[in-house]
């Protein structure tokens, strides 16, 4: 019993933080129908950030996770503005290639700045190590990830139920043509979408450092997880994404750590077989 | 695109004008002929490239005729490489059977998946395509007894083709064989595009609900040309497995189906001869720099995909097919 629970909650923290990468992406997809694969690259820009401003200029973790937020945000709204926005009319073949392209200058960047190997940083001592609850050992930085993961989920909901921002996303993902034509602009609303998505996923790549590493392979290695999230979880949806988070953590832990030998296969298997059976997603509308 | 048919034109009419072959196709077969004489040195290169540009031509039927977006393309390129390198260390080394073997592997798995492929559309397509490509991938890695996993697929031997040509050093058996089977397949894949299949294709990837409503099927349609598409790759695999004596896991990996679309959208996706353009530029352009790092290769090609994207949608050839048109309307 000791082992599984174990494993049901480390899933669940990895889950947590395909979540927060992978959120923005579910939002923005919904609103726009834009394919955006350089999603991740911006999660790597927050991971860099936080490297940057803590083994450079020597700032304490928690200064250095808002400004990878911040970073990410900045920086996919002026791409966003120069280049997205021309794309939103072209076919997905189009968006692919484009963010595609711009993930592929940011893994050379990443490695001409920073080198091929991981970046190591110092996380402050008190979210180091792991306590004993009833008989299970928990890592309190995964504890930590449980936490911050359940605090986005919550105020995310919260801004898309309750604020007029939100009310105006949500018009904007169940029919954007309509939302255009009762006044609401479209545009704007999905720029500052766009960079609260793209802030979240720097969030999630400068807390994804202490749990999987960093180095300029992430854009493309956890891309494919938050794409798998994303479809599995439907577009649009924060719930269906935050299932498909915890769904795909667990069972990517769990398989890993039950049957080794099957490596990612049981997550690939998972999401053919989940799209087969709802190819709009578990919580999709369309 | 080259969907512009003057009314006074009948449909049989345009297609047979369509397949009519232009001095400029017959040179650039005859130039492919040059680096025996001109690069020898090379020959091991123009091997690669003829093989990559018979992938890119595999892909271009199903991404640039019909539509369909496929980011695991190298699952059936893979499969097809250890289908012909497994066949050649447990059954016998005779290539050309060997590569039909390659060919109808990939084929029948391709037919498999294409169910799959055939019923969804925009993100769920590519989802399925980019997860059955990662499936194959795994499956190579695991299955380490049949494949090598990691360590490559080791003890390919050879005959010669047609128990004559010694496959040499240098490439010159290596290269009259890929060639032969590029231009065999493209000369089949030029008849299939000008048919009326192929035409129903291009319909398919403008308006693909409008097909069915005057009575094309478009899931029979993607379902055959999606089989055919992934025996192309597996016939491509088999190649590399074949001259290269060796499989790796890179032949199947996400870099190769990247790789692939990369070119493919760099010589001009929905042309024929797009797929061997930017299979040769491709091609040469990383020999060139393959001293760099591996990593920072990826910058050229990034600035490449977003200017190819912003500047010149088609490719370099939808760009060539522009300015004739615009030369041809107003010749001044």
């Amino acid at each position: 019993m000791g082992p599984l629970i174990g494993v049901l909650f480390d899933g669940f923290a990895y889950g947590m933080l395909l979540f927060l990468l992978s959120v923005g992406l579910s939002v923005t997809l919904g609103m726009m129908n834009f394919v955006n694969l350089a999603h991740c690259a911006f999660a790597m820009l927050g991971g860099y950030v936080t490297v940057t401003l803590m083994n450079v200029l020597g700032w304490p973790f928690f200064a250095a996770i808002p400004m990878a937020f911040v970073a990410a945000a900045a920086v996919s709204v002026v791409l966003e503005r120069v280049l997205y926005r021309r794309l939103y009319q072209a076919g997905e073949l189009d968006h692919v290639l484009l963010t595609i392209g711009l993930a592929f200058i940011s893994v050379a960047m990443a490695a001409y700045i920073f080198g091929t190997l991981q970046q190591p940083i110092q996380t402050p001592s008190f979210l180091r190590g792991s306590i004993y609850v009833a008989g299970i050992t928990i890592g309190i930085y995964r504890a930590f990830l449980v936490i911050i993961g359940l605090l986005v989920a919550a105020l995310l909901v919260l801004t898309l139920e309750y604020t007029r921002f939100g009310a105006k996303v949500r018009a904007a993902v169940d029919n954007q043509r309509m939302a255009r034509g009762l006044g609401i602009n479209v545009d704007a609303t999905f720029a500052i979408t766009f960079a609260l998505g793209s802030g979240l996923a720097g969030l999630g790549g400068a807390l994804a450092i202490e749990i999987v590493g960093l180095d300029p392979s992430f854009a493309f290695l956890y891309l494919v997880y938050v794409l798998i999230v994303v479809s599995v979880g439907g577009l649009g949806s924060i719930w269906g994404s935050f299932v498909a988070a915890a769904l795909i953590g667990i069972s990517d832990v769990a398989g890993k750590y039950y049957v080794p030998e099957l490596g990612a296969f049981l997550i690939y298997l998972v999401m053919i077989v989940l799209l087969m059976w709802r190819p709009q997603g578990l919580f999709g509308k369309r | 695109m080259n969907s512009v048919v003057a009314s006074a034109v009948t449909p049989h009419g345009y297609l047979q004008a369509q397949a009519r072959w232009s001095p400029l196709e017959i040179a650039f077969w005859l130039a492919a002929f040059l680096p025996f004489v001109l690069f020898p040195t090379y020959l091991s290169l123009a091997n690669q490239i003829a093989i990559t540009a018979l992938f890119a031509l595999s892909l271009d039927l199903i991404l640039g005729y019909a539509g369909i977006v496929s980011l695991g393309h190298a699952a059936f390129f893979g499969i097809g490489a250890y289908a012909a390198g497994i066949f050649s260390k447990y059954v016998w080394g005779e290539p050309i059977t060997g590569l039909v073997f390659a060919g109808l592997c990939a084929g029948l798995v391709g037919f498999a998946t294409s169910f799959i492929v055939a019923r969804f559309k925009h993100l769920t397509l590519i989802m399925m395509t980019l997860g059955i490509g990662f499936l194959v991938h795994e499956i190579a890695n695991a299955a380490h007894w049949l494949t090598g996993g990691s360590d490559g697929l080791q003890g390919v031997r050879l005959w010669p083709i047609f128990n004559y040509f010694n496959f040499d050093l240098w490439g010159y058996t290596a290269y009259s064989y890929a060639l032969a089977v590029l231009f065999i397949v493209f000369v089949l894949s030029r008849r299939l595009i000008n048919s009326p299949f192929g035409l129903a294709l291009r319909g398919i990837r403008e308006n693909s609900t409008r097909m069915p409503a005057i009575g094309a099927d478009s899931r029979a349609h993607i379902r055959k040309i999606y089989t055919i598409s992934t025996a192309i790759a597996g016939l491509a695999g088999g190649l590399l497995a074949q001259t290269t004596e060796t499989v790796s896991l890179g032949s199947i990996d996400f870099q190769r189906s990247a790789d692939v679309v990369v070119m493919l959208v760099l010589g001009g996706a929905g042309h024929l001869y797009g797929g061997i353009l930017g299979a040769i530029i491709f091609m040469v352009a990383r020999d060139q720099f393959s001293g760099i790092n591996p990593q920072f290769w990826y910058f050229p090609m990034g600035v490449l995909l977003v200017a190819v994207v912003m500047f010149l949608p088609g490719g370099i050839l939808g760009g060539l097919a522009r300015l004739t048109a615009r030369f041809r309307k107003n010749p001044s």
